[in-house]
């Protein structure tokens, strides 16, 4: 992992300052409510819908022990409202229908950050300050300028690994914070990086998507796609250079996002992303980048070019841990007692085959923590667990995890003797859920629980779909599928990329939910990143789960099978088109409303 | 730039006291490099902020400084407040002018608060190019 210097941590100390100093003033009158607005947006303050919401910076998803163990106690600490305040925001749920606002509590969420929903604003700089003890911040993780860098879970780890993506996601930490050109684009924007040949960071739907790749002569470079992007107008990434020597990512991205700050509209919000620039001026724009590109490399004096040594300097921190390298051969009475309980335990040889991943060290695994499981949202953790999360990491994975894209956490470092204990210590928190990559492995946004700009709420649905699909037999038989709700069209729960997608609409004042078919994040099991499309109009919420049953029956009904490969869900979808699904989910409608 | 020229805040009443004489403005829709004889002829280059939040006129500054190598006085004008002048300084304005009501002397405290950043701009090369001969 990368360690922070003195540099560094006085960095994030002098912002920790600076914002106490802003509060002070805003607190005071001398700064507005409009003048404040940015500045704690761009620490990640946002208001939300009953009280303030902290957004915490992972960059690229990697999360040390030490750093769990700190946001357990920001959880157990700081999230908790005034009484009156939860009792209001209580009252108004309630009416909606909903049965728990958690608090205490932090929510990891579909850009590997960790959110927490009821700190009050008056301790937010005694809260900056002990996230900056363990070197975390809110830094660039909302407002109009770039965020926080997303990657590839694997990293670093991944048997199908081209390079390694995370020292080039460092560097571009550092060259994105605190950018001084870039703080006031037109609207927010968002790098992914991926180094593998599985897109598993969702490049594609990113305002710039980086993937490593390497020439004709070997030597590393990038793919880039510029102008990704969901909410209104979901659009998959234009890639403007098929190969970009490494040396020069940052050069060209500050080619990019210089041309999209000059012509980027600012008139309407929701035409202000990249991606509708990209789209509107087409091979314009990408001529505008190469020309500017070339005039920074030519006439600026290429500033940001990567010199190797910093690469070098840079790499040195994702070395395999001391622990992981210096090896343990498999030892033979683990391996029996892990095949024996396999074989007697049938939770645990399922948990075996879905949230255990080869590792490019073959005495090692990549193991994921589902945080899919009933009475629990997707991607949420009690101070608790969190803190049991930092023992597990601790003891079994060399004190590192990654935060995933779809709210889970994985251990990046374990030894294949430790799967049992770790399975067993796992299932004991009930983060053991057999369930990676299956329908219950939802994502989900907290939606109109909490989120003041959702049109509806996300969490009941999950619960209502969770609660349904609890028979891990009938999950495996209906086969891996990304099932993706957002509460609104800002799409925070990436319903365009799922594989079945729910998007919550408000019809005069009631909430109901608009279903996709045929999305993908651009990973393996969905192919190339593309939006679902819509299978007629909306349902109520308590037609959702039938819904989602009438058009998984027709999958069924519907799939190949040669007696070995089974034909995906994703594969028959896009096979046989929507019409069948259409009229399956029509069908599911509830009677009163299909009579009327 | 010389390292060490620091941004001089002015009040509108200085800024308005100031020769007016060759002085270019640009509205924050302009291309910089669409002025550059007027640029490289003027004393003064002024650039608008409409609202603190479009920061269109920072890459108008970036360029105007290090591309067309502008060495006269580029002046901001507008919106113009306290947390956001190290982003002028260091993207090549070397004056502001306050927006009524901001005190001087929170303004200026803004400049000094972090000893350096992490990338290059127009007054600093980034801390790992010094000495680089790659």
């Amino acid at each position: 992992m990368y360690r922070y210097n003195e540099f560094d941590r006085a960095f994030v100390q002098s912002r920790a300052a600076q914002f106490r100093d802003q509060i002070e003033r805003w607190q005071d009158g001398r700064l507005s409510e409009d003048e404040f607005r940015p500045l704690r947006l761009q620490n990640g303050w946002y208001v939300q819908r009953h009280a303030p919401m902290l957004r915490v910076a992972v960059p690229y998803g990697e999360l040390s022990g030490a750093q769990l163990r700190v946001l357990a106690r920001v959880a157990r600490e700081y999230d908790e409202p005034d009484a009156d305040v939860y009792r209001r925001a209580l009252d108004a749920q309630r009416k909606l229908g909903t049965v728990r606002l958690p608090t205490h509590h932090a929510h990891f969420t579909t850009r590997t950050n960790v959110q927490f929903n009821w700190i009050p604003l008056s301790k937010a700089a005694d809260v900056m300050d002990l996230l900056a003890s363990v070197d975390m911040h809110g830094i660039q993780t909302s407002g109009n300028c770039i965020r926080n860098i997303s990657c590839d879970e694997r990293a670093g780890v991944a048997p199908d690994e081209i390079a390694d993506p995370r020292p080039f996601a460092e560097i571009m930490r550092q060259w994105t914070t605190l950018h001084p050109e870039f703080a006031f684009l037109p609207r927010k924007f968002k790098i992914a990086v991926s180094g593998a040949h599985e897109d598993r960071a969702a490049t594609g739907w990113h305002d710039v998507g980086l993937r490593l790749v390497r020439d004709g002569d070997g030597e590393l470079g990038f793919r880039v796609s510029v102008g990704g992007g969901m909410g209104r107008t979901p659009v998959v990434g234009t890639v403007l250079r098929e190969f970009l020597p490494w040396r020069h990512v940052m050069n060209y991205i500050e080619a990019v996002v210089r041309v999209y700050n000059q012509y980027g509209r600012r008139d309407n919000k929701y035409k202000a992303r990249i991606k509708i620039l990209v789209k509107a001026e087409g091979q314009r724009f990408i001529d505008e980048v190469e020309q500017e590109f070339r005039q920074i490399v030519e006439l600026d004096g290429a500033p940001h070019t990567i010199p190797r040594a910093e690469l070098e300097r840079v790499s040195a921190y994702f070395v395999t841990p001391a622990q992981a390298a210096a090896g343990r051969a498999p030892d033979p009475a683990a391996t029996a007692a892990r095949q024996a309980a396999a074989s007697h335990t049938s939770p645990f040889e399922r948990w075996l085959s879905r949230n255990v991943a080869p590792h490019r060290d073959p005495s090692l695994r990549i193991v994921t923590l589902s945080f899919k499981r009933p009475l629990q949202a997707p991607g949420d953790a009690s101070a608790d667990q969190l803190e049991r999360v930092a023992d597990l990491v601790e003891r079994f994975s060399c004190a590192e995890a990654r935060v995933t894209h779809t709210q889970n956490v994985v251990l990046p470092w374990v030894h294949v003797d430790d799967l049992l204990p770790l399975w067993e210590a796992a299932r004991d928190v009930g983060l053991a859920s057999a369930n990676v990559h299956l329908l219950t492995d939802m994502i989900a946004c907290p939606g109109g629980d909490f989120c003041a700009l959702a049109n509806a709420r996300s969490l009941p649905v999950a619960d209502a779909i969770a609660e349904r699909y609890q028979d891990l037999d009938e999950l495996e038989d209906i086969g891996e599928i990304d099932l993706h709700i957002s509460g609104c069209i800002n799409s925070c729960g990436h319903h365009h990329s799922g594989h079945i997608g729910v998007l919550g609409v408000d019809k005069d004042g009631a909430e109901w939910y608009q279903v996709t078919l045929g999305g993908s994040d651009g990973a393996a099991r969905g192919g190339d990143a593309q939006p679902g499309r819509v299978i007629g109009p909306s349902f109520s919420a308590h037609e959702i789960p039938d819904v989602v049953d009438a058009v998984l029956t027709t999958y069924v009904s519907l799939r190949q099978s040669d007696g070995v490969r089974r034909e995906s869900f994703i594969d028959t979808v896009r096979r046989v088109g929507p019409e069948p699904f259409k009229a399956a989910a029509h069908a599911a409608r509830s009677p009163a409303r299909s009579a009327a | 730039m010389n390292p060490t020229s620091r941004l001089r805040l002015l009040s509108a009443a200085a800024h308005a006291a100031d020769d007016r004489g060759s002085v270019v403005v640009l509205t924050n829709d302009a291309d910089p490099l669409d002025h550059r004889d007027a640029i490289a002829n003027a004393a003064r280059v002024e650039l608008q902020f409409p609202q603190f939040t479009d920061g269109r006129a920072y890459s108008q500054a970036y360029l105007i400084r290090r591309r067309l190598r502008f060495a006269g006085d580029l002046r901001a004008l507008g919106d113009v407040l306290a947390d956001q002048l190290i982003q002028m300084e260091r993207t090549g304005f070397s004056s502001a002018v306050l927006k009524d009501g901001i005190a001087p002397e929170d303004a200026r405290r803004q400049l000094d608060r972090f000893g350096a950043f992490y990338q290059a701009d127009v007054v600093r090369d980034a801390p790992y190019r010094a000495g680089d001969a790659d």
